[in-house]
């Protein structure tokens, strides 16, 4: 019996929980105006890594609700290149969520990447550039920063690797990533048309014993074809997204980077 | 009986009892700007060929009472740039303060090398002093710091004037720190009034680059007076800057010209109107 009283002095009456205990300093009818730090500026982003290439895109539409704030700010940024217009870079970071967090990530782990490219010598592999963009998200883990993060480039063995991040930095090399708004429009699609998800061979058996088509490395021209479908798709069902398709390819010989239009409706 | 100095003069303890210090502290947390309190409505601006024409009018509303009439929203920096605020007016002249200092400190920097621009180009500003491009990057990297001091300076602050490479530069910060460009921006009000009509004649950079002049004043000029129709916290009174490769040209009395209040009369189903 005693238990269901309070042990608050406040109250000589049943336990609240945390939430919605009474709160005694606040002044009666005191309206507490919080300042938000955080917006969500839209936008989504897609990477695809094939056999000696990695194919990174985003949509160029900058929203915050129902305003269209610009319609060409690039979500794609080349990392780690010896001088500002990042000629040398080969590695390229995707960002989408909170636009000035994701300038902010964008410059830090550029910083950090022209650091270590100063002090060794050499540019930054995308697997050990993948594990400091992990580290450098964890040391905000209690403010953090608000972007969906995906980091491409290609491994020691010249095959192409794409890193998915959440927020708070945990990380995954996958072979394919949709970010942002339109993440779980294009995901799906991705699984069904990178990993062959859900695809069997005809007549080959019912039920478990239904075979599972065979997976194969797609081309680039494939890769290309896909994501250009895959935001055309994204337009049509998010007003988040469109204006500008930015498309970065990287292989072996560097990145290349091309501008399509989308629907700006 | 308390002989010490510090006690002279104060009511004694053993009489009053002690001094009741709770009044002194406001108790709660520190508390910043939470919300805006004085007011200036939208800003707004379009790139022109060899420039930018930016403009505000020129009212400071207190909540709904337009309280101060004549305050200046725009702002020449070392007279190659223009900054044009809206929000909160006492976040606005503290960073006019902190301006004038980066300002100063800027003139003093570049007076002992004189105009070291190049040959081909007698107008353009003295290599390494700050252009709209830096001036922009370095007030989006300040109102960035007050977002993560969780003490914002609640502004949205266009940025006008032109870039390292030359080009007409335009670009936008807000209390977040959040950073975008355009050939035409607008803030407040503005981004749903005036900035549909700016995009018709500078959608892309390319339709920008071909606008003259004359053309980029009569719209942002259009675009006041839409705002004047629609917006409850605006003023007929507004400040006008065109930046261009020979300097800022500011005037900060315009009036709105040819007014037409004719629709008004077709307005019915409000107030007090029995018809």
């Amino acid at each position: 019996m005693a238990a269901m009283f309070s042990q608050n002095p406040l109250m000589n009456g049943p336990n609240y929980s945390v939430n919605d205990a009474p709160r005694v300093n606040a002044p009666e009818g005191a309206r507490e105006h919080r300042f938000d730090p955080y917006t969500d500026n839209g936008g989504s982003t897609l990477a695809i890594a094939g056999a000696d290439f990695t194919i990174m895109a985003g949509d160029t539409r900058l929203t915050s609700g129902y305003s269209i704030n610009s319609r060409h700010h690039p979500k794609l940024f080349k990392i780690g290149g010896t001088t500002a217009d990042q000629k040398d870079a080969t590695i390229v970071l995707s960002v989408v969520g909170f636009a000035a967090d994701g300038e902010a990530l964008k410059e830090r782990l550029d910083a950090i990447c022209k650091m270590y490219r100063y002090r060794h010598g050499k540019p930054m592999s995308v697997k050990a550039c993948a594990q400091r963009l992990s580290t450098i998200l964890y040391q905000k883990r209690f403010f953090p920063y608000y972007a969906y993060a995906i980091l491409g480039g290609l491994d020691e063995e010249g095959k192409g690797a794409v890193y998915s991040y959440d927020p708070v930095g945990s990380y995954e090399r996958e072979q394919c990533r949709a970010g942002g708004a339109a993440a779980s429009l294009i995901m799906p699609f991705l699984d069904n048309q990178v990993n062959f998800k859900n695809q069997y061979i005809p007549n080959s058996g019912e039920g478990h014993a239904l075979q599972e088509r065979e997976r194969r490395p797609l081309t680039r021209t494939e890769v290309e074809t896909l994501v250009k479908d895959a935001f055309d798709g994204a337009v049509e069902r998010h007003i988040e997204v469109g204006d500008g398709l930015q498309m970065m390819a990287i292989t072996r010989h560097g990145i290349e980077e091309v501008f399509l239009p989308l629907k700006k409706d | 009986m308390d002989h010490r100095p510090q006690a002279w003069g104060r009511p004694r303890d053993d009489v009053y009892g002690a001094y009741d210090a709770s009044y002194l502290q406001s108790g709660g947390p520190k508390t910043a700007t939470q919300s805006p309190i004085v007011t200036g409505t939208s800003v707004i601006a379009i790139k022109f060929k060899d420039g930018v024409v930016m403009a505000a009018d020129n009212l400071a509303s207190y909540g709904s009472l337009a309280r101060f009439t004549d305050v200046k929203r725009l702002r020449p920096f070392l007279s190659t740039s223009v900054v044009g605020f809206g929000g909160d007016v006492s976040d606005m002249q503290f960073l006019t303060r902190h301006l004038n200092e980066l300002a100063i400190d800027e003139a003093y920097e570049h007076e002992s090398s004189p105009t070291s621009s190049s040959e081909d180009d007698p107008n353009a500003p003295p290599a390494g002093q700050l252009n709209a491009a830096n001036l922009h990057k370095y007030l989006s990297k300040l109102m960035y710091r007050r977002r993560n001091d969780f003490d914002p300076l609640w502004n949205q602050i266009l940025v006008a004037g032109f870039d390292s490479a030359s080009a007409p530069f335009l670009a936008s910060v807000d209390l977040r720190g959040t950073t975008f460009t355009s050939p035409s921006l607008a803030t407040g009000f503005g981004a749903m009034l005036a900035q549909p009509i700016m995009r018709r004649y500078a959608a892309t950079e390319a339709d920008a680059a071909r606008l003259t002049r004359e053309e980029a004043v009569k719209v942002v000029k259009e675009c006041m007076k839409v705002l004047f129709y629609r917006d409850a916290r605006s003023l007929d009174r507004y400040s006008i800057a065109v930046v261009t490769k020979d300097g800022v040209e500011l005037s900060e009395d315009e009036q709105l010209e040819r007014q037409s209040w004719a629709f008004a009369e077709r307005i019915k189903g409000y107030g007090t109107q029995t018809v």
